[in-house]
Order: C-alpha cells, then sequence, then structure tokens
C-alpha cells in the first residue's frame, strides 16, 4: 500500500474534491484518458450515493500493487441507513435512463472489482478496484 | 482480437483518407468502421479517445485548449459509453428470456395435447393458433364407450398468465372427465376450482358439450363462452348455439343450464373462441355473420380444410396480425 488519501464527504463540494484525488492518482499510476474519466466516473457515483442516502462519509483513494500489478482501490464507507436489499440495488435495469446517473450497477461495469456490504442501521461499504493494464 | 489490436491504426487510416479526399465513400467507410466497432462492444468513450490520439498523429500542432477540450468530451461520453453497455446486456436478457418462453411454450403445448377422435359419425377439424408463444385458449377432446366429449375454453387475457391458468384447467378437466358426467355437472364443478384458485380478475368462459353416438344428439352447457354456430344442413340456415351461463370462477354457486340438439346427416356444430369473431380489419371488428359466409364459402369441403382456410382467410384480413389467441372446431355429421 502506497499512502492513502481520504475525502470526507459532507456537501456536493466535496465530490468534486474527492474526484480530483482519484484523478491525480490515477494520472501518476499512469491511467490513459479514458480510464481516469471511467475512474473518476465511479467516484462520483460514490460520493453522490453517500452525499445523498447517507448524510455523509469518506471516500478513500489507495494506490495499489499486487502481482506486479498496479491498480487504484477507492473505498466509499459511511453510516447511513444502509441498503435493506443489496441484490435489488446491484439489479441490473434502466438505472442509466432515469436520469439519475450510473448507479451501483453502473459502478461495477466501469471497475474490474466490485465489493459492497451493507447493514441496516450501521452503513455501507463499497470498495472498487481498477487495474492498470 | 485482430480488429482490437489495429483498431487505431485503420481508423488513422480511413481518417487520414477522409481529410484528403472529402468524398462520400471515405464517409461511408466511417459507417462500416462502426458497425464492426459495435460488434467488438467498443463503447463510444474509446472511439473518441482513438480519435483524439489519431489527431494528435496526424496534426503534431492542434493547440493545447483543443486537445483538452476532448477530456471534457470524454467525460460526457462515459455515461453515454455506460447506457449503452446496460442496453447491451439487457438485450442478452431479453434473449434469454424469449427462449426460456419458447422453451414454456413447447412445454405447454405437450401439456394440452389432444387427440382429435376418428370416428365414423363425425368429421371434425381444429385449429388453434396463439396471439403471442403461448396459447390462452384451449380445446379438450375425450372419447368414452359411446359418447365424445369437447370442450373449448378461452382465458380472458393473453400470452403467459393465460397460458399459466389453462394449464389448470386442463388439470382439472382430466379428472373431471373420469367421471363422464353431464356438461352442466361438469362446469359446475370447474366453475369451483377456478373460483377456488384463480386470482379475482383473470375470468375463464367454457363450453363443454358431449356427443351420443347412440342417440346423435349433443348435449351442451356454457360458462359464458363466445357461442358457437348450428348448421342445420336441411334447412341450409345458420342457428346461434343458444345458451346461458356465468363465467368461471365468479360465483361459487352458479348453475349451468344445459341444452340438447339433435344432429343429422350433413349438419355441423362450430366452436370457437372469441379471437375469432374479434378479428379486426381496418374498417373494425368483423360480425359473427362473417364467420358463418367464411365456413359457407368453404362448405364442400373437409372439415380439417375449412377451418385451415378460415384461419388463412383471417389472418390475411388483419394483416398476418393475430391480436387475440384463435381457436375454430367444427364438427360435421356425417352419415
Amino acid at each position: 500500500m502506497d499512502g492513502q488519501s481520504c475525502v470526507m464527504i459532507m456537501n456536493e463540494w466535496d465530490i468534486v474534491a474527492a474526484r480530483q484525488l482519484g484523478r491525480h492518482a490515477a494520472k501518476e499510476l499512469g491511467f490513459g484518458a479514458v480510464d481516469q474519466a471511467r475512474i473518476t466516473t465511479a467516484i462520483s457515483e460514490l460520493a453522490r450515493n453517500i452525499y445523498h442516502y447517507a448524510n455523509g462519509g469518506k471516500i478513500y483513494i489507495d494506490k495499489i500493487e499486487e502481482k506486479e500489478k498496479k491498480g487504484i482501490k477507492i473505498t466509499a464507507s459511511d453510516h447511513g441507513p444502509g441498503i435493506p436489499d443489496i441484490r435489488k440495488a446491484m439489479e441490473d435495469g434502466f438505472t442509466t435512463s432515469g436520469g439519475l446517473g450510473a448507479g451501483l450497477p453502473g459502478v461495477k461495469r466501469l471497475m474490474d472489482e466490485f465489493y459492497i456490504d451493507s447493514k441496516t442501521g450501521e452503513g455501507t461499504v463499497v470498495q472498487v478496484v481498477k487495474w492498470l493494464r | 482480437m485482430a480488429f482490437d489490436d489495429d483498431i487505431q491504426m485503420k481508423y488513422k487510416e480511413m481518417l487520414a483518407n477522409y481529410i484528403q479526399e472529402l468524398t462520400e465513400q471515405a464517409l461511408y467507410e466511417g459507417q462500416r468502421f462502426s458497425w464492426k466497432a459495435i460488434e467488438h462492444k467498443i463503447p463510444p468513450e474509446e472511439i473518441i479517445n482513438i480519435h483524439l490520439k489519431v489527431l494528435k498523429e496526424l496534426f503534431p500542432d492542434i493547440p493545447k485548449k483543443i486537445l483538452d477540450s476532448f477530456d471534457f468530451l470524454l467525460e460526457v461520453m462515459v455515461g453515454y459509453g455506460l447506457a449503452y453497455q446496460e442496453h447491451q446486456f439487457l438485450r442478452g436478457r431479453q434473449l434469454e428470456l424469449k427462449s426460456e418462453i419458447e422453451i414454456a411454450a413447447n412445454v405447454q403445448q405437450a401439456l394440452l395435447q389432444t387427440n382429435i377422435p376418428k370416428v365414423e359419425e363425425l368429421d371434425i377439424g381444429v385449429i388453434s393458433v396463439p396471439a403471442k408463444i403461448m396459447n390462452g385458449d384451449y380445446y379438450q377432446f375425450a372419447e368414452h364407450e359411446n359418447t365424445m366429449s369437447v370442450a373449448i375454453a378461452d382465458v380472458i387475457g393473453k400470452g403467459i398468465p393465460a397460458a399459466l391458468c389453462i394449464s389448470m384447467i386442463k388439470y382439472a378437466m382430466d379428472s373431471l372427465l373420469e367421471s363422464r358426467q353431464n356438461p352442466s355437472y361438469i362446469l359446475e364443478n370447474l366453475n369451483r376450482v377456478v373460483e377456488q384458485n384463480i386470482d379475482v380478475n383473470m375470468f375463464i368462459t367454457m363450453f363443454f358439450g358431449k356427443y351420443d353416438f347412440r342417440t346423435n344428439k349433443i348435449t351442451y352447457a356454457s360458462a359464458g363462452h363466445e357461442p358457437g354456430f348450428y348448421y342445420c344442413a336441411s334447412e341450409d340456415h345458420f342457428y346461434d348455439l343458444q345458451s346461458k351461463g356465468l363465467v368461471l370462477g365468479v360465483d361459487r354457486q352458479v348453475k349451468y343450464e344445459q341444452y340438447e340438439l339433435n344432429l343429422f346427416q350433413n349438419d355441423m356444430i362450430i366452436l370457437l373462441s372469441d379471437g375469432v369473431t374479434e378479428t379486426r380489419t381496418k374498417e373494425g371488428f368483423i360480425d359473427r355473420a362473417a364467420v358463418t359466409s367464411a365456413i359457407r364459402a368453404h362448405l364442400h369441403l373437409p372439415a380439417q380444410q375449412i377451418v385451415e382456410n378460415i384461419y388463412k382467410d383471417f389472418e390475411k384480413m388483419q394483416g398476418f396480425q393475430l391480436r387475440d389467441d384463435f381457436t375454430l372446431i367444427i364438427m360435421k355429421k356425417n352419415v
């Protein structure tokens, strides 16, 4: 692990700050323009979820290395109400056509790895990874 | 994949060619490229990225601000890329569902399989065609020692819910037919089964008839089913098969009145589902007289050919788009 950075998400401006941090790390790792845009879109989505549903939380950005692979790991963590039905939240449907953004299935598509855990009343953790190719 | 590997080179070649010649042919190459790219699932933002890279190669001194503007475009297109992927995924899902429904339709067909009796006394023709993949119409023949029964039913509604409903009716009928009871008894029993087991918003109509080969008499009752016809050969006239009775599943106490009719040579009993009478032409619904005149036009033919010809006529009349399941049965007295 190589230096973790973190942004508190309390208001809409923090979403931009999280994007900024993510883009900076992605650029440093050597991600191309398209992947940078994908990574920041995923960060936006996770940060927006925190802002809209959890009343505050954190976004962590990590540069990671594993078996000669380099990548970026984004962790979104909050102590909000939690997602009662994760399967439903992950259901692929018409998320992009509703004008509400990519949704969790979109985030999963944008990244290479996706992990979610949520407990009602305790909060939600979403962790995603994109590997450098 | 070869296409993926040299996609940027190909794109560069085509773009350079277009900029050089500005021909329609060069543009057409671009369109052909897009189909290939779609086939290889290349998202829109990737194409923009390729365009940008190629631009840099072709024009090394593009102002930086123009290049920067592509970051903005990329950001916008990532969303479209996601929508596109989602669309691809849902398309796959749709194909899966379709094949699943087709399998279900085959299962249903096997389940509803009924043999059309081959008897000297009657010439029987049947056609039943679903509007969608699964049939919400149902018919069943059964032969006993001296009698033969015929049932035709129609679930109000079509598609999968109707088909599921019909499968239940079929099972109930199988055990009821063992009892060899009268039409009114059969409908009253079935009515209770439907009332107990089927959603209140779903209605089933049914006609049930029992033909006795010894007396040449047909006894029948109907639960709100589209009235069939009785063709009296000696008068050369079509009558409605009169009957009264509530649709199945509304009131468990309902009684079904029973009717009788003696058949003579060349007389016909015609049973149908409302998909036949609700055939729609440009001018609106056809009327029941259109059905009888269609039968009259093919009167000289064997029963099976009559029903097939009528189906073809009606199919053509509504522009080959069936709006409701279509079932038509003709039974003609031979000897």
